[in-house]
């Protein structure tokens, strides 16, 4: 095991190297990056869930994040916009840029974060509100009161999130009269409805049935084409159908990153290809 | 077999109490004050007291109470020293005999905040304010009936789902705006059954306001805060132990005693319509 660390946290020197080679200082604003991240550790109390993640997130791009369950690719993701920070006894070392600028320190307002880099969880949230109500309760929150802005983006957000045509008629309705898979789309539109520019998605479509999650990942294969997707599954094959990179965690280190297509037909660790292959997670 | 023994029991007090009391129950009844020495005539100045008493007391104790419970529960980290002795403090609250709270609402509400009050006014004509009054009777039972309204609401803010807070920051919202959208109105339920434990608990209560408001008689409407009160309760006790001719009273008592439970019960269905049109509107609306 700590032959491992070492060895993986020298690959992730090496990669650092690599980016200087073709001219991308890690911290130069490359248009081509929405995210990076630069030896990102995270503690909860005593325990490292996380150990020196750099991972470069590419704009208008699908990364997803895979790893056997506990390896932190929930922790990395939710490091992105600062939803951490709610837990309590949890540490973060490590800078995290959006557009060039540190989250953490650059940008001070936690809101601001959040309303750029939007976040859809594992099990739908809806809140116990109307349909209306809960597409429009982030635009509501900062600070938009202009009614007929309010209806038109509510509007537009579930257009984007492909849900309009079903729940047009009933937008006063609970939410939790919609099935599982509308559910997720609410709150997907939801995300979209304050105009993010990043959207993280925690295993979206891991409570739903077959249908709905073709349905999902329809749209997040719509979705990149104006927004920047961050992922986290645990369901390969659907990280290989819609992703354009990917990046392997075990045991809080990130062993390794790449184009999807190479990852899942020439792994360069034999971790992953154990993994990909299934001979473990 | 216990619950038989239970059900026999309450049936017996139940008839006892309607079948004695059943009988003198009139609009007049209800609606008139005493007279005679309560020999005769009604009891509606104590049932007026009694819910000026109950409303009040509500009024102190939900805010103070739900704050409380939002505080330790969202603001605070649970293992933390002073979590813990908040909480010790309130289930000694709980556990505190009624009489005690009826001395301390004398030495303080009256003694301390009334005169300190008259001394600041500077009321030449006597206590206005440090004397037995509506409102320190029901500050006196709001804190008799706090910790009913506290534990109820963490427990209701205990179960609402870690995933309805995190979607609501994850949406930009505030600490302030995450608690008054999604926490507070999902715990209405759970406030409701603290605001109807504390009515009950505090309805019946006659200990904590001997000292501090309750009058023996009085010939008029309590209408302004420091005026004092007939209270049913204390009434009921007053005609038990202070009459002087018991059996010329005893329908009366009953009477009392049957309007107390009537009022007490209608009250809570009262309370548990509201909570339960909530817990509907959340469920299908």
């Amino acid at each position: 095991m700590p032959d491992n660390m070492t060895e993986n946290r020298m690959e992730n020197k090496k990669l650092r190297v690599e980016d200087k080679e073709t001219g991308e200082s890690p911290n130069a604003i490359n248009s081509n990056l929405k995210m990076t991240t630069r030896d990102l550790d995270f503690y909860y109390g005593a325990n490292q869930a996380l150990e020196k993640i750099s991972l470069n997130i590419e704009v208008n791009k699908v990364t997803a994040l895979i790893g056997p369950s506990g390896c932190g690719k929930s922790t990395f993701l939710r490091t992105l916009n600062r939803m951490n920070e709610i837990i309590p006894g949890t540490r973060m070392e490590g800078e995290v840029k959006l557009d060039g600028l540190d989250i953490y320190n650059d940008i001070k307002d936690v809101s601001v974060v959040r309303t750029k880099v939007g976040m859809v969880f594992q099990k739908s949230n809806p809140f116990p509100k109307s349909i209306f109500d809960n597409v429009a309760y982030g635009l509501k929150v900062n600070g938009i009161n202009n009614k007929s802005i309010i209806i038109e983006a509510v509007e537009d957000a579930l257009k984007r999130a492909f849900l309009w045509e079903e729940v047009k008629d009933k937008l006063n309705h609970n939410a939790y009269m919609l099935s599982g898979g509308q559910q997720q789309r609410l709150c997907i539109a939801r995300a979209l409805a304050i105009m993010p520019e990043v959207i993280l998605m925690d295993e979206p479509a891991s409570a739903l049935d077959p249908i709905s999650t073709s349905k999902i990942e329809d749209l997040i294969g719509e979705l990149k084409k104006n927004y920047t997707i961050v992922i986290v599954t645990h369901n390969m094959q659907q990280a290989a159908r819609i992703s354009d990179f990917t990046a392997f965690f075990y045991q809080g280190q990130m062993v390794e990153f790449g184009v999807t297509k190479q990852i899942y037909t020439k792994p360069l660790k034999k971790k992953t290809e154990d993994y990909i292959t299934g001979r473990f997670g | 077999m216990a619950v038989v023994i239970i059900l026999v029991m309450l049936a017996i007090i139940l008839y006892n109490i309607v079948a004695g009391g059943m009988g003198i129950i009139s609009w007049d009844f209800l609606s008139k004050a005493p007279e005679h020495g309560m020999e005769e005539g009604g009891i509606f100045p104590a049932i007026f007291g009694t819910v000026a008493l109950v409303i009040l007391m509500v009024i102190f104790v939900i805010p103070i109470g739900v704050l409380s419970a939002i505080y330790l529960q969202e603001y605070t980290t649970p293992d933390s020293k002073i979590t813990r002795m908040v909480r010790i403090g309130i289930n000694n609250l709980a556990g505190v005999p009624s009489i005690v709270f009826g001395l301390f609402g004398l030495g303080f509400f009256i003694g301390f905040i009334g005169r300190g009050m008259d001394t600041f006014l500077n009321n030449a004509q006597g206590p206005t304010w440090g004397q037995p009054a509506l409102i320190w009777a029901a500050l006196t039972l709001a804190i008799l009936t706090l910790p009913v309204v506290i534990i109820s609401t963490e427990e209701a803010l205990r179960i609402i789902p870690r995933e309805l807070k995190e979607a609501s920051y994850a949406l930009g919202a505030t600490k302030l705006q995450t608690i008054r959208r999604v926490i507070l109105p999902q715990a209405l339920p759970g406030i409701f059954t603290g605001g109807i434990l504390a009515i009950s608990r505090g309805a019946g209560e006659v200990a904590p306001i001997m000292f501090t408001g309750v009058a023996y008689y009085l010939p008029y409407l309590p209408n302004k805060l420091n005026d004092q009160f007939m209270e049913l309760g204390y009434h009921i006790y007053v005609m038990a132990t202070q009459s002087p001719d018991v059996e010329k009273t005893k329908p009366i008592l009953y009477g009392t005693v049957l309007v107390l439970l009537v009022l007490t019960f209608l009250l809570n269905f009262v309370a548990i319509m509201i909570r339960s049109r909530i817990r509907m509107r959340r469920v299908d609306a």
